[in-house]
């Protein structure tokens, strides 16, 4: 067990012993280490302003990812390495490429968002895959350009000069994080709580039967705005994401497991593959920042009724493993929710993984979201369809889940029980859709009032039929979308 | 950016002096700057109603509470509790009356900001809750209003309505906007000796605070130093929403002798400072079979809030854009501007200007809708023209009128007339999908419409070595201004541009400026710094011909070298023997914009020196099952004159877009029925993002575009008028919608025109359809 939180910042090794648990990134560095080329422009993960890289070697490579830093926990950084703007350059006439393509392009006005923006480019020209650049900056406001300098600015830059002038960098960081190569726990208490950093399940199972109260961790990206928007502390902060054999995105018998510290990021790849319908709905969850650092697994424990991805897994029929210590318990999805601030869990316990079924000849599966914005918003609705249809072509069996309709992601009873047995096309849709009200009666608020939830509701299992019929509805295409349903 | 001397530097692409830094994070901003030490951190406590009587509110615990180092309330106001820009009705505390949900009532320092926050929970208050009038319609019913009433126009209307072959009445409701600036509300104080203070303010006005902070604390102006070096955004949200937070954090420095720094997190900005006024128009029109008005009868109505900040000249200018750039011959224009228990509306790029504009283009796509005409058609009909249809209601004769050459411009380059019949097919076609298209034009006054606001300073000092150094009135919020400034200042004295420093606009510089505003900056301050580099040159060039005796008249400054005839100096070498010969190398400018008049009771006159034009066509695509829509592709010609620097003009143009696109699409404002702004954060306010912006976005400068009146350079004021190309964002949204029913029906889509409004704008036309 260690007592010291090790990362490397800028090149720099940072040991750390005494750390209230809930620091964030961006005020240790702008408060601590007075490095103010990161900014603050929320404080919860939707600006982008506080933009930095966190790199850490995967298969012995380095990887980056671009993170918001102001709802980060720097004690989150254990093992891995911090990048900020200020390492890029220390003059105007060494700076980094993409610095030089985002003025060449006009790409600033006031420049307050413009750190944001080079971290997620310089991000982007790091990764091997990159998305699209619209959706690399989409967690990246900018008030004042209107981002087409700042697309331009990307697109012009050569990825190969740019990654030369970080190649110096780049060979040190790989042998300081090997040095680094921290695979013990890590524990630190102090006045302001405790923080458990577990490297493994087993040791995160135990500390969580000894400690059934501690607050659990993943991304952070929920928790990080508990810390800012609403001046949470906690006496015990237990984070997931070190837990290395949790991390992982596997087939195991035809099912797709997410294990609870596996990112969005992590899993995209899979998760579109299995269905190129949750590539666009992975696209729109979050930003490319918030998927870094947020897990599959943490959207659902978090119990939210409106959670982008759970009513796309209960659709699917997805399973959730539950561990308590090394037993181990399985439920399904849609059981997992009770009510509204309620799950199927119980002290000590935690959620170890998501696990997809596969799909079989005549399924059919299309998930959707709604909201005010395409990008990096909140659902006013999601919804997701799975139906079965027999070589006839009538319904054979169905699930229709619904997020941001009830106080719990929940399926659409009736809708599925009028669809049984009619042939599936739009007319059944329609049918059916009109039950809708008998399974929802949801709320009116900011992000949409009740009369569009439930209109827009009943139109997308007319949509969803449309489509799985042939006809492409879709106003949200991605370049970069992927592969072929699976049959 | 450039390293290289740049020459010659006015009319060139250059970037932004600031660029490169921005890029490196190391461009400061006021939270960025080292603290002074002792720096306390504040924290304003709101008000939880929107209106309430405070019958008591006991601070003891606050005082009490870890950390806290002074908690300071109306009482502790040693001049004037009030921050307003004119009318004295926005207290800097409340006192015994709470006028909106976020209002403040005191502030704590303390040694940091977590500790001043919790310390101003433990307020023990006690509430009289009372009515409160949350919206225009609210407003309008109880005939509460903070101004009074105003009317422009000319004619009888009714009689011309009533004699008018078509008429047709219609209502828009039109939403705000937040500024949404990257850097929030900051400001940090410091005093000085005796009643000295310091404050680094996030302000398009420094004048105004220092004002403000004087009357405040009961000292002389001269007393009050306000600084900005730049703001990370502004938009009109830190014209006059910077004072509260500069007087509390100078309040705290006086009343602790520490300096003191007011940050808001961005849920307190949004809640506490003023939006863009949101609006109800009503309307009658008269026109005749071919769509060309003869009669139109305008009333606005705005939110202004709780207290009057610039709602007077906002609404003002909304009644100056009620026309557009059409031609009305008999028209009146009524202005109502509504008392709400809601923060008080402020300046936002355009200033009303957008929300005229608006309703006058809803209107004209009513006519067409109504004619089964193109609206391009009915819009074509209506411009302005010669004399006698080349007068504004109020009484202004548009002499620069150029809209009609873009629109014809744009119409050819941007394919319009196949593109509209291509839409038509497809719309044929796609039952659940439409395309909507729509060109609108935009003519915006420029000049502050209170007269006396149109003079600007400068003052430039030439150093014995050579180097220059230029500071005006105007503040740098990421528009460009100082970068123009000191490309004119470089090219007067015919020096590179790097031999120019720009350095933080400060009221002990340049007194009695006015706001950057009214996208005056360039404009004024421009032209002041001009002609203060102008009396250098002179002074110089004098210089030079008695050394060289030759004639003052014939000597040229230019690519760094003064010449005439055989005889050449650098730059460098004749400002060295200026300081020999004892020559001022210093020199303040000033600048009146000629020629304005307004009387502001009969609202006639020449309230603007010129106007700016632009004409932008937006096509879109919908979805009618959803709601939700892609701007798939804008044709943008706008006219910046001569531009000083096409490249920041283009940036004005392209961002100022966006955001109206913003405004009128996706940023809803969204308060609850106690009056609480539930849309406070980015999480909840959705600003355009990078995947929201037209694949296509096509925006050209116009080529021909050259200023008739004699502006600097002959360039044109570019900050507010692109915001209202966006316009035709909206109405091709609802040529969208329209589509269901093959424009049978014409239609009013509230802006912002969100996925919600239009797919309940689609099924009302496919209900009425089926009936």
């Amino acid at each position: 067990m260690r007592d010291a939180l090790r990362f490397i910042f800028n090149g720099e090794l940072q040991e750390i012993t005494e750390l209230a648990p809930h620091t964030t990134v961006l005020r240790w560095l702008r408060e601590s280490v007075r490095a103010t080329g990161s900014k603050e422009g929320c404080a919860e993960g939707d600006c982008g302003a506080c933009t930095l890289i966190v790199a850490e070697l995967k298969d012995d490579q380095i990887c980056y990812r671009a993170i918001n830093s102001c709802i980060a926990l720097l004690a989150s950084l254990d093992g891995k390495a911090l990048i900020t703007v200020e390492s890029l350059s220390d003059t105007p006439e060494s700076a980094h490429p993409v610095q030089l393509a985002m003025a060449e392009h006009h790409g600033s006005q006031c420049g307050f968002c413009t750190p944001g923006f080079i971290m997620s480019m310089v991000a982007h020209v790091q990764s091997d895959q990159p998305p699209s650049p619209r959706d690399t900056l989409a967690g990246n406001l900018c008030r004042c350009t209107g981002y087409t300098p700042i697309l331009e600015a990307l697109d012009s830059v050569d990825v190969q000069a740019a990654r030369a002038h970080t190649g110096f960098m780049q060979q040190q960081l790989e042998k300081k994080l090997k040095d680094l190569n921290q695979t013990d726990d890590l524990l630190f208490s102090g006045e302001e709580g405790t923080f458990f950093s577990p490297a493994n399940a087993a040791s995160l199972g135990e500390f969580l039967v000894e400690q059934p109260d501690a607050q659990l961790v993943a991304g952070g990206t929920d928790v990080g705005l508990w810390v800012t928007k609403q001046g949470k502390r906690f006496n015990t902060l237990v984070a997931m994401n070190r837990v290395e054999d949790l991390r992982h995105v596997r087939e195991l018998g035809g099912w797709l497991e997410i294990g609870a510290a596996a990112t969005y990021s992590e899993a995209q790849v899979a998760l579109s593959a299995w269905h190129p319908s949750l590539n666009n709905l992975l696209r729109r969850i979050g930003s490319t920042q918030i998927r870094n650092s947020g897990t599959v697994v943490g959207n659902i424990a978090n119990g939210s009724p409106i959670g982008d991805m759970p009513p796309a897994l209960i659709a699917l029929g997805a399973t959730l493993e539950i561990a308590h210590g090394d037993d181990l318990r399985e439920v399904r999805l849609q059981d997992y929710f009770i009510d509204y601030g309620r799950q199927d869990i119980k002290p000590g316990e935690y959620l170890r993984s998501v696990r997809i079924p596969p799909m079989s000849k005549g399924n059919i599966f299309g998930s959707y979201k709604i909201s005010k914005r395409f990008e990096q918003d909140i659902s006013a609705v999601a919804a997701a369809f799975w139906v079965d249809v027999s070589p006839e072509g009538n319904v054979v069996n169905m699930r229709a889940c619904f997020g941001g309709m009830a106080a719990i992601p929940k399926r659409a009873a009736t809708v599925e029980n009028t669809l049984m047995g009619l042939p599936w096309n739009a007319d059944s849709a329609r049918l059916a859709a009109e039950q809708l009200a008998q399974d929802f009666n949801p709320l009116s608020d900011w992000r949409a009032s009740a009369e569009y939830r439930l209109k827009v509701a009943k139109n997308l299992l007319i949509k969803f039929a449309l489509e799985s019929q042939g006809m492409d509805l879709n106003l949200y295409h991605d370049a970069t979308a992927c592969s072929e349903t699976p049959s | 950016m450039s390293r290289q001397k740049q020459f010659n530097a006015v009319g060139k692409p250059l970037a932004h002096d600031s660029s490169l830094l921005h890029t490196m994070g190391s461009a400061r901003y006021i939270d960025d700057l080292p603290e002074p030490v002792g720096t306390l951190h504040v924290y304003i406590a709101q008000s939880p109603h929107a209106h309430a009587g405070l019958l008591s509110l006991d601070l003891e615990p606050v005082k009490r509470a870890n950390g806290v180092v002074a908690v300071l309330s109306a009482a502790d106001i040693p001049g004037v509790n009030d921050c307003s820009p004119v009318m004295g009705d926005d207290p800097i505390f409340a006192t015994d009356e709470v006028l909106f949900h976020g209002q403040s009532l005191f502030a704590v320092a303390a040694e940091n900001i977590d500790s001043a926050r919790a310390a101003a929970a433990l307020a023990i208050a006690e509430w009289e809750v009372r009515d409160a009038i949350l919206d225009i319609d609210q407003a309008l019913a109880a005939e509460s209003f903070v101004l009074e009433d105003r009317q422009m126009g000319r004619g009888d209307v009714d009689t011309s309505l009533a004699s008018s072959p078509e008429t047709l009445s219609g209502l828009l409701r039109i939403g705000g906007q937040d500024h949404f600036y990257l850097e929030g509300q900051v400001a940090v104080a410091q005093c000085g000796e005796q009643d000295e203070v310091h404050v680094i303010s996030s302000t398009q006005h420094p004048t105004e605070v220092q004002h403000n902070v004087a009357k405040m604390l009961g000292v002389a102006d001269h007393q009050v130093t306000v600084e900005v070096r730049r703001m990370g955004g502004a938009f009109g949200g830190k014209e006059t929403q910077g004072a509260l937070f500069a007087c509390v954090a100078a309040l705290v420095a006086r009343a602790t002798g520490r300096p003191a720094k007011v940050r808001l997190d961005r849920d307190d900005d949004m809640r506490m400072t003023g939006k863009r006024h949101d609006f109800r128009v009503d309307y009658r029109v008269g026109f005749d079979q071919q769509g060309t008005i003869q009669a139109l009868d305008v009333e606005q109505a705005t939110r202004c809030g709780m207290s009057a900040d610039l709602s007077a000249a906002i609404a003002d200018r909304a009644m100056f854009h009620a026309d557009n750039v059409y031609y009305l011959p008999v028209v009146q224009i009524r202005s109502k501007r509504c008392l709400t228990h809601t923060v008080s509306n402020t300046a936002f790029r355009g200033f009303g200007g957008p929300q005229g504009m608006l309703a006058m283009e809803q209107i004209i796509q009513h006519i067409a809708t109504h004619l089964q005409l193109d609206p391009l058609e009915v819009r074509r009909r209506n411009l302005y023209g010669a004399s006698p249809r080349d007068i504004t209601p109020y009484d202004m004769p548009v002499t620069d009128f150029v809209a009609d050459q873009l629109l014809t411009e744009l119409e050819a380059s941007s394919d319009y007339v196949a593109r509209r019949q291509d839409i038509a097919l497809f719309n044929a076609e796609s039952p659940y999908q439409k395309r909507g298209l729509a060109m609108t034009p935009v003519k915006f006054g420029i000049s502050f419409t209170t007269t006396h606001l149109n003079q600007a300073g400068a003052l430039l000092h030439v150093y014995a070595d050579g180097s220059v150094m230029i500071n005006h009135g105007g503040t740098e919020m990421g528009q460009g201004l100082y970068t123009k400034v000191a490309q004119i200042v470089a090219d007067a004295l015919g020096v590179s541009l790097q031999r120019i420093k720009i350095t933080s606009t400060r009221t002990d510089k340049v007194p009695n400026t006015s706001a950057t505003a009214a996208s005056s900056g360039t404009d004024m301050n421009g032209m002041a710094a001009l002609n203060a580099a102008r009396t250098i040159r002179d002074r110089l060039a004098n210089l030079f011909a008695q050394r060289h005796d030759v004639d003052a008249q014939s000597i040229v400054f230019k690519d760094g070298q003064v010449s005439a005839g055989d005889f050449s100096e650098t730059f460098e070498e004749l400002v060295k023997a200026a300081y020999f010969a004892r020559v001022s190398l210093s020199s303040t400018g000033f600048y009146a914009t000629p020629d304005i008049h307004y009387d502001p009771v009969s609202m006639s006159g020449r309230p603007f020196y010129y106007f700016a034009y632009g004409v932008a066509l937006s096509e879109v695509i919908i979805d009618t099952l959803t709601g939700e829509y892609r701007v798939e592709r804008v044709d943008v010609l706008h006219d910046v004159g001569k531009s000083i620097n096409p490249a920041l003009d283009k940036g004005q143009v392209m961002g100022g877009f966006i955001q109206g696109m913003g405004w009128l699409t996706t940023e809803e404002l969204w308060w609850d029925s106690s009056g609480r702004l539930r849309t406070h954060a980015p999480s909840t306010y959705k600003i355009p993002t990078a995947g929201d912006v037209p694949e296509h976005f096509n925006v050209q400068l116009w080529e021909r575009g050259e200023n008739t009146e004699d502006t600097v350079h002959r360039s044109k004021a570019v900050g507010e008028p692109p915001l209202m190309l966006a316009i035709s964002v909206l109405q091709a949204l609802q040529d969208a919608v329209m589509a269901v029913d093959q424009h049978h029906t014409p239609i009013s889509l509230e802006s912002p025109a969100t996925p919600e409004r239009v797919l309940l704008a689609v099924e009302k036309l496919q209900a009425a359809e089926q009936q």
